[in-house]
């Protein structure tokens, strides 16, 4: 079946970022719908809650208070049913060693904070453009990898 | 001990869509590239139960012909660059005009309307993931992938592979692996 919109979350515990995000997808020509939490716990509570609606893409910022993004991404790689997930770290760090480890942890797209909003724009388009060509097109997501 | 496996996805979906076929008696001719010529007239409700029993693979039936025209195009693009039979001579706009009988503007318009984004776009993600097994294979070298894949040279191979993805080619490698450690250190 078709779907009518893409669902997208954030977890990112700057309210400033959470903005940016939200407003910049409403410019996409793509129908997105955005959820935010605050951090680590209240993201994995809500995923993990029975009335839940899987995104199709998870944003996550690494250093959040009480749970933080690389644990968050280790308790999803561990649970069957969120293996339709995609999962983008949203950091402002960019440590090479940061990035290969959060891809081997199994991280399928990794983006360093854009300093401008239209350079935003641009980088949160090509990640919901291309994996939206994984999901329509039933291409391997293990071998689904994207630096931006 | 890892197995690594080659898959022939198209004769795969064609296997499974025919036993789902034969299942609900339902007389058909295979036309190829996804598109079967059913012999007799079908019921919605009948209609209804294929589709339920084709969920179970993720197969969809398609009804808008924009998007039939859409999945041809996708289905002669992945033909192109995954079966080594298809020896493709011309260039790929030539090529995808007279295999589906329309102009490449009006085919590459349709596209970019319905997918979100171009047919070169489309044929360059389809290469790289191509590259991409054969990297993880390592029974070939970089060499030898891009000579397969009809790039002028590794260096091409290369830089489309970091354009397309963020990373180059070894990287990819590095990471696939270590992913395979760690996920069986897990089991």
């Amino acid at each position: 079946m078709q779907e009518d919109y893409i669902n997208i979350i954030l977890a990112d515990d700057d309210e400033d970022d959470r903005m940016f995000f939200t407003d910049a997808f409403e410019d996409l020509k793509m129908t997105t719908k955005v959820q935010t939490f605050n951090d680590g716990v209240y993201l994995m509570d809500y995923l993990n809650s029975t009335e839940a609606t899987l995104p199709n893409v998870l944003f996550l910022d690494l250093n959040m208070p009480r749970k933080s993004g690389l644990e968050c991404l280790q308790e999803i790689k561990q649970d069957p049913k969120f293996k339709d997930i995609a999962i983008a770290i949203y950091s402002t760090s960019a440590s090479e060693e940061d990035i290969e480890n959060t891809f081997v942890q199994g991280a399928n797209i990794y983006i360093k904070k854009p300093s401008s909003f239209k350079k935003l724009k641009k980088v949160l388009s090509e990640v919901v453009t291309i994996n939206w060509q994984y999901h329509t097109n039933n291409m391997n997501k293990d071998n689904f990898l994207l630096r931006l | 001990m890892t197995l690594f496996f080659k898959f022939d996805f198209n004769a795969i979906c064609q296997t499974v869509l025919e036993q789902v076929l034969n299942n609900n008696n339902i007389k058909y001719k295979n036309v190829g590239f996804g598109e079967i010529e059913v012999l007799e007239k079908i019921t919605p409700e009948k209609q209804q139960d294929l589709q339920n029993e084709l969920d179970t693979f993720n197969i969809e039936i398609v009804e808008n012909q924009k998007s039939i025209l859409v999945q041809k195009i996708k289905d002669t693009i992945t033909d192109m660059v995954f079966n080594e039979d298809t020896v493709v001579n011309v260039k790929s706009s030539v090529y995808l005009s007279e295999a589906l009988g329309h102009s490449y503007g009006y085919l590459s318009n349709l596209f970019s309307e319905v997918t979100y984004t171009s047919i070169e776009n489309f044929i360059i993600i389809q290469k790289i993931e191509y590259a991409k097994q054969l990297v993880i294979k390592q029974d070939l070298s970089l060499t030898e992938i891009a000579f397969k894949l009809n790039y002028s040279s590794v260096a091409h191979l290369s830089t489309q592979f970091k354009n397309t993805t963020g990373i180059t080619p070894t990287a990819f490698q590095r990471i696939i692996a270590k992913r395979r450690d760690l996920n069986q250190q897990n089991n």
